[in-house]
């Protein structure tokens, strides 16, 4: 199973911002394999947590770990039936393990998202 | 004429000055065109309001047709569409209607339809035509709207035409200065007033649109705004002070230049300051 986590540029932190990380880890349980994707959303106008998402969705992810996710990008993930989990502090690692011991809460509350900021 | 009321941020006092020019003068069209927030009509009241509903073209996938290329994809610098299921689902309140995914499109899969996202007002008020946009909340832009009044304006042949436009200097701006003649720039007595009056005297000359600043909530002490108009060669039009009957008065949603004749003074003054200010940009540039 694969599973997915929004991480800082050090490779070890959660990004709490899902859209706007600079990377994903896809963390692989069967290979204990760890793989960083870019986020092209990163420098997007607008649009970037569907961007993201799209990201994770054609990595065949199963699982996000995030300590939040807005509701366009968690339509992206839904509708591709991926699951989504809420992380705990910020170390990448201690979220891996608490999740692989069905430690992490579903994450239910999706924020209506931080679009619009730009006053276009 | 038409004047347009900028501000490079929110309370500065743009309403206020567009609402009392309008209510100053013999026969003014009163546009609000900070569709996010507009407040205009509260000082106004307008009666016989009719309402006209502003629709945007929309892009819809048909699922059948669609064969997962992903070309719109690519193609919206929005990123208003993403793939679910090989299937490309449209999210319209990112979306910037420009049409690209219908043209890219190879199975003709995406098809225009429209949906509404705001309305306009038209109304009056005494002398003064009361034209107010909304903009439906969530919406990502009200330029649509703002296109659509303006164009009205267009056929207006009303003399005096004020435009009170949204804070700021982004695309909702700039549209609603396009066919300005005049434009007033509200600026507060603070280094951060300075700061925003920056934003909209930098505009302003981009569009080589002639302007004047009106200072608004002027203390007897220094006025670094004023200091900056001085500095930068920017003719004042008036000063609007600080004072507690005119905040009262404005708190009530009153129009203060209809309740005490010496607002009622300050404003026909600055309108006139405009007058000649327009009238002599004309004479010293007639291509304009």
């Amino acid at each position: 199973m694969k599973i997915a986590i929004p991480v800082e540029d050090n490779q070890t932190e959660i990004c709490p911002s899902f859209g706007r990380t600079s990377m994903f880890l896809i963390y692989d349980t069967e290979t204990k394999e760890k793989k960083y994707l870019d986020n092209s959303g990163i420098a997007m106008q607008g649009g970037a947590g569907i961007k993201a998402a799209q990201v994770i969705v054609d990595e065949k992810a199963e699982v996000l770990l995030a300590p939040r996710c807005g509701e366009n990008a968690a339509k992206v993930l839904q509708a591709a039936g991926i699951k989504l989990y809420q992380s705990e502090g910020l170390s990448v690692d201690d979220n891996l393990q608490a999740f692989q011991q069905g430690a992490l809460q579903e994450l239910t509350d999706i924020h209506p998202g931080f679009h619009g900021h730009g006053g276009n | 004429m038409k004047i347009a009321v900028l501000s490079g941020k929110g309370g500065t006092g743009k309403t206020l000055v567009s609402v009392n020019l309008a209510a100053v003068a013999e026969r003014a069209a009163y546009y609000d065109c900070d569709v996010e927030e507009p407040n205009g009509h509260l000082f106004l009241k307008p009666q016989d309001i009719k309402e006209t509903t502003v629709f945007i073209k929309s892009p819809e996938v048909d699922a059948d047709r669609c064969n997962g290329c992903r070309q719109c994809i690519d193609f919206c610098k929005f990123n208003a569409i993403a793939a679910i299921g090989d299937k490309a689902v449209v999210f319209p309140d990112v979306c910037h209607p420009c049409g690209g995914c219908i043209l890219v499109c190879p199975q003709q899969a995406v098809k225009e339809t429209k949906r509404p996202i705001g309305k306009i007002m038209h109304g009056n008020s005494g002398n003064v035509q009361v034209i107010s946009g909304m903009l439906n909340m969530g919406e990502e832009s009200g330029v649509p709207i703002i296109r659509t009044m303006l164009q009205d304006m267009k056929n207006n042949t009303t003399p005096l035409q004020i435009i009170d436009c949204p804070p700021g200097s982004a695309c909702v701006v700039m549209e609603s200065i396009l066919d300005a003649d005049f434009c007033i720039l509200v600026a507060e007595p603070t280094v951060f007033g300075v700061h925003n009056l920056n934003m909209v005297y930098e505009l302003v000359q981009i569009f080589h649109k002639p302007f004047g600043v009106v200072l608004n909530k002027c203390l007897d002490s220094e006025n670094p705004a004023e200091q900056f108009c001085i500095a930068h060669d920017i003719p004042i039009l008036g000063r609007i002070p600080f004072d507690g009957e005119l905040g009262h008065l404005n708190a009530n949603a009153q129009i203060i230049s209809k309740v005490n004749e010496k607002y009622g003074q300050l404003f026909r003054e600055i309108l006139e300051q405009i007058k000649e200010a327009a009238n002599n940009e004309a004479s010293v540039n007639p291509e304009r």
